[in-house]
């Protein structure tokens, strides 16, 4: 399904820096804490003084075990930390202790939806690795004249670094993966997620060629800290790439930042030597050794991820594989259906009601899944009515407008039948109060049914005459005329008796 | 007491213990021996300090409070990071550093209650064997002061020797404790690698590097590598999780039937005839304590020289790569930008053989030599690892010399580093291999230089080495000579 | 094999080592000398056996060859002043190097 730009196929592969949300640093005892006075959480460990040693944190381990189940990869019983070697002043030891030959997460994959248009394809992108890391500090260019400024707070901080295969072919298959990644990190709770601090960091290595071509040589995007600079900073970057071709120069290998205010992306100044980081085993740490056992525990401790819930959701609520996968975008929109679907034992028309009204309330205004007015027993009791013809759709749509406005009656124990209950009350109130009532009684409709056929003898010739949709027109003047209080149902029916 | 400075670390201790002396006298003693840096041994000192931890063992020795080692004094190899002293590492790039903490042996034997006398030269960064790599100057042997001490721990062995101090802390990374206690006719033992933590000890090579007590008997260096040893759990992911041993209760087993390993390879063309007589000599001395003398191979003992000089190198510009002018320590003064600022301040702050080494190291691991150098040493040095496993079947230790010659004079290798290389040919193979290796006196060569003799024993048989010297000890008395003068 | 002049240079700047032209020559020279007795390493049969990273994978009777984990447990205190006494140039906390370009 690849679509071409140009007549070129576009290639990506994401390089993500996840900071695992520890404590205490992947090495030393110093605090994470984002945000402190500069070199105020850098301990000797972390500033590299002289006689220090590293130790490793059992947490990033942890995490990291985690995130290789939540992604279906291989966690190696045995994996090395080795030292990547070049100078930079944010990099304390001169080297970065990282893995290289043999890293702790081996393979796994991400899947997810994405539309194009109004079509929604299924997408699987391959993961090569996650390995453990220490981030490096930062360098402070501001208001020091000719000279930089270095924090090493930052500094050993633990990263998972999450590589994926070349396997994205648009930017819009490139923010879903990076949306799902995200997901996925949070979820299971092993990263904080927050892009502007830096916690979460993707890196998109973009490449063209012509179709069935060989890969391109490609130029990494550093540093994306949001899905929208993602965007546009490849697609900049693709088409850059193209003009370069069309235009008969060959495209060089480079390291390249996005810049939000042009909207472009422009070649870093790359160290000479990059190329040689001179990488070994760090004599410091022996071999990280995971066990069996330990996965298997991890594995019982963990949430349902997300994947997995949603496939729950297809066999237990017969859901489709679509709406499975949307109610999971969110550990709340999941409970929320959940609690919805028990509390009216509908789960399609409940996962309708929140795809539908709900969502489409979410997108306008800032309310979310965690502080919604309308509580999933108030949304249960208003289906049960629907379901019990009580009231129709669109009655129901006014109910729930009222909830909605009115978030002082929300029910907040709404996983108790008596929270069901009372919300069964304040629906049936509502109806009552606004007379929404869905009108039963036929004597009552049939008055509106012979004032609305009189009122519209052309309708009913027509009708007559062999033209279906003329009934539509007449349904809808007794809906109108019942101020939506009338069976749909019922309507035909009677229609078709008095002109059958 | 007038010769405090000829006693023992084990009389010593005793005597402070009965109060028959204080630790402010002995440090005072002591203090006053280092007036003038007799052979240049010691690169900072500070009476103030000194004598304040003297006073505090003095009070802890009155109130029944006292360690084992309570106002016994020691000085550390200048690779040893120290709250209270300068640490240099003998190199100009840390001149002048002070540490914001001790390291992890410095803090043990402290607690034991020695009193630290200051810090001892030593090659920089502990490359060398011969102290004359030290940027503040070479150490010259008490022997006779137009040779060499040995190196890298040359300062230690010298002070030992001169008296100076009853003990010292060095370190051993290719035999720096080994071959400077023999060439100073003084006895030291290096642990099995993680035996001793090395958190605070400044990282030349880390898979080699490992901390050892000099001094002048085994019993002396048993008390304190009881002290100093030790799993370090929560500052090195390479200290052994085994448990701290008395090696002092473990000294007094005969020699019978011990078994001794001789490795054709040690007693090759290479080794000089003066000190194949002494080690000859001293191997019937063992014959005649009961041990048993078994013929023995260990193969790759050449190829330990490359393998040694590949690795530990390797290891050594990563290592080293800290030293950037950034965090602490010498920053050039001109400079044009940061990558100008990098190379002058480094090639300000290392001296020639550091340079080298780094060089050579950063070669071994660069792009498209790491398999033919890096991992091929790497492979052979798990050959020399297993030919001593092998050794082991038929011998409880092994004993042979520690250096092909006796001390060599001052400025002999100065433009052959090669030669220096050469001549730690028998410390090697037990250093890649992590076995716990020590040199004891065992008689004089040419120019009445001291010979010392190397027992390599298996991993963690520490106790049975030591055990082996001081019987030998009890025998004889080499251990007991001083230098002229002291 | 022996080192050439660019090799020297190559790794010099690898290091990050300003070498005067005579001390790049004597070094040269040094390192071409070492590995004269490198070479021989290169004739020893080293085929199936699993490279040494560390000697602590050679003392089965210690069993110390796993890496040691520590608690998640943030304990160390600021201590920058500390830290930052033998700095060379720091300003507001913060360690002062010529001006980073990126």
């Amino acid at each position: 399904m690849s679509k071409l730009v140009q007549g070129y196929e576009v290639v990506i592969g994401f390089e993500t820096h996840a900071q695992l949300s520890t404590q205490s640093k992947i090495f030393s005892r110093a605090p994470t804490a984002f945000g402190a006075e500069p070199n105020t959480q850098a301990c000797a460990v972390d500033m590299a003084l002289p006689g220090t040693l590293p130790v490793m944190n059992v947490g990033a381990v942890e995490r990291a075990i985690e995130f290789g189940l939540a992604v279906n990869a291989h966690v190696a019983e045995r994996s090395i930390f080795a030292r990547k070697n070049y100078f930079y002043p944010d990099l304390p030891k001169g080297y970065q202790i990282s893995q290289f030959e043999i890293p702790v997460v081996q393979g796994g994959e991400v899947s997810f939806f994405l539309e194009i248009g109004k079509e929604t394809a299924h997408k699987t992108v391959r993961l090569v690795r996650a390995h453990l890391e220490e981030d490096a500090g930062k360098s402070l260019h501001e208001d020091f004249i000719g000279q930089s400024g270095i924090d090493l707070n930052r500094a050993g901080t633990p990263l998972l670094e999450i590589v994926t295969e070349p396997d994205m072919r648009s930017s819009d298959e490139a923010v879903a993966y990076a949306k799902e990644l995200h997901k996925i990190v949070t979820w299971i709770g092993i990263c904080d997620g927050n892009m502007q601090e830096g916690s979460f960091r993707c890196d998109a290595n973009v490449s063209v060629r012509k179709p069935g071509a060989a890969l391109g040589t490609r130029r990494e995007i550093k540093n994306l800290n949001s899905f929208k600079f993602m965007q546009q900073a490849i697609d900049y970057e693709v088409r850059w790439q193209i003009d370069q071709l069309e235009d008969g120069h060959a495209i060089e290998q480079a390291t390249v930042l996005f810049d939000p205010d042009t909207g472009e992306t422009r070649a870093m100044r790359t160290k000479e030597d990059a190329a040689d980081y001179r990488y070994f085993p760090d004599p410091d740490l022996p071999p990280l050794v995971i066990g069996r056992d330990w996965v298997e525990r991890v594995k019982t401790e963990m949430a349902e991820l997300p994947r997995v819930m949603a496939e729950r959701f297809v066999t237990q609520y017969g859901l489709p594989d679509y709406d499975a996968t949307l109610l999971t975008q969110s550990k709340a929109a999941a409970a929320y259906f959940e609690a919805t679907s028990q509390a009216c034992g509908q789960p399609k028309l409940a996962s309708n009601w929140i795809m539908g009204e709900v969502s489409r309330r979410l997108n306008t205004g800032d309310v979310t899944f965690d502080n919604l007015p309308v509580s999933a027993a108030q949304l249960g009791a208003l289906i049960s009515r629907i379901t019990d013809n009580t009231i129709s759709n669109s009655a129901a749509r006014q109910v729930f407008d009222r909830l909605w406005n009115n978030p002082d009656q929300r029910v907040h124990d709404f996983n108790e039948r008596g929270g069901f209950d009372y919300a069964l009350t304040i629906v049936d109130k509502i109806i009552v109060d606004d007379g929404l009532k869905q009108m039963n009684d036929s004597s009552a409709l049939e008055a509106i049914v012979d004032e609305v056929l009189a009122a519209n003898p052309k309708n009913v010739q027509e009708f007559k005459a062999g033209n279906a949709k003329a009934l539509n027109g007449l349904v809808g003047q007794i809906m109108k005329a019942s101020k939506g209080k009338a069976n749909p149902a019922q309507v035909n029916e009677m229609l078709n008796q008095k002109l059958g | 007491m007038t010769d405090l400075h000829t006693l023992s670390v084990k009389a010593l201790a005793e005597s402070l213990r009965s109060r028959q002396v204080s630790a402010v006298e002995v440090a005072t003693r002591f203090l006053a021996r280092t007036g003038g840096n007799p052979n240049n041994a010691f690169l900072d000192i500070d009476s103030e300090v000194t004598l304040a931890q003297a006073r505090a063992s003095d009070a802890k020795l009155a109130d029944g409070t006292a360690g084992p080692l309570e106002g016994v004094p020691v000085a550390h190899k200048d690779v040893f990071v120290t709250r209270d002293f300068a640490t240099t590492a003998g190199s100009k790039i840390l001149n002048g550093y002070r540490s914001p903490f001790d390291a992890t042996v410095v803090q043990r034997l402290r607690s034991a209650g020695m009193v630290s006398l200051g810090k001892l030269n030593c090659d920089e960064f502990a490359m060398g064997s011969s102290n004359e790599n030290s940027a503040y100057g070479a150490v010259t042997n008490p022997w006779d002061t137009t040779r060499v001490p040995g190196g890298s721990s040359g300062g230690s062995a010298a002070a030992v020797a001169a008296g100076l101090t009853p003990a010292a802390t060095g370190t051993d990374t290719g035999g720096s404790i080994r071959q400077p206690a023999a060439f100073c006719g003084i006895t030291g033992i290096k642990p099995t690698y993680g035996r001793a933590s090395r958190y605070g000890m400044i990282a030349y090579a880390s898979s080699l590097d490992q901390a050892g007590p000099m001094a002048r008997s085994a019993e002396d260096c048993a008390l304190l590598l009881s002290a100093m040893c030790g799993p370090d759990l929560d500052r090195d992911s390479t200290s052994l999780d085994v448990p701290a041993e008395n090696f002092s209760a473990k000294l007094d087993n005969s020699l019978a039937g011990v078994r001794v390993g001789i490795p054709k390879e040690f007693f090759g063309d290479g080794l000089a005839s003066d000190v194949r007589s002494a080690i000859d000599t001293a191997l019937t001395q063992l014959q005649d304590l009961g041990a048993k003398l078994v013929p023995i191979s260990l193969p790759r003992t050449e190829l330990s020289i490359p393998v040694y000089y590949i690795i530990a190198p390797a290891e050594a510009s990563s290592n080293l790569s800290r030293f950037d002018g950034v965090k602490f320590g010498h920053r050039t003064q001109d400079y044009t930008d940061l990558g100008d600022m990098y190379k002058k301040t480094r090639a300000e702050g290392f001296g020639e053989e550091v340079k080298r080494r780094i060089m050579t190291g950063a070669y071994v691991l660069s792009h498209g030599y790491y398999d033919a150098y890096y991992l091929q040493a790497q492979k052979i040095r798990r050959m020399i690892a297993d030919d001593f496993q092998r050794a082991f079947a038929e011998c409880d230790v092994i004993a042979g010399p520690v250096a092909p010659t006796v001390a060599w004079t001052l400025g002999n290798n100065a433009n052959d580093p090669l030669a220096d290389y050469l001549a730690d040919i028998f410390t090697l193979p037990a250093s890649l291999a992590g076995l716990p290796g020590m040199s004891l006196p065992v008689g004089f060569g040419t120019g009445h230089m001291p010979v010392g003799m190397q027992l390599i024993g298996n991993y963690l048989q520490e106790a049975q080495l030591l055990n082996v010297a001081h019987q030998y000890q009890m025998n004889t008395d080499f251990h007991l000579q001083h230098p002229a003068g002291v | 094999m022996s080192l050439t002049d660019q090799d020297i240079s190559r790794i010099a700047n690898l290091a990050r080592l300003e070498l005067q032209p005579d001390e790049q020559q004597r070094m040269l020279s040094k390192i071409n000398d070492f590995f004269s007795i490198v070479e021989q390493i290169s004739a020893v049969d080293t085929t199936g056996v699993v490279p040494m990273a560390h000697p602590v994978d050679a003392m089965a009777n210690t069993g110390g060859i796993h890496l040691r984990l520590r608690p998640d447990v943030a304990s160390e205190p600021n201590q920058r002043d500390a830290n930052q006494r033998s700095a060379p140039a720091v300003e507001r906390g913060l360690f002062l190097v010529p001006k980073v370009i990126e």
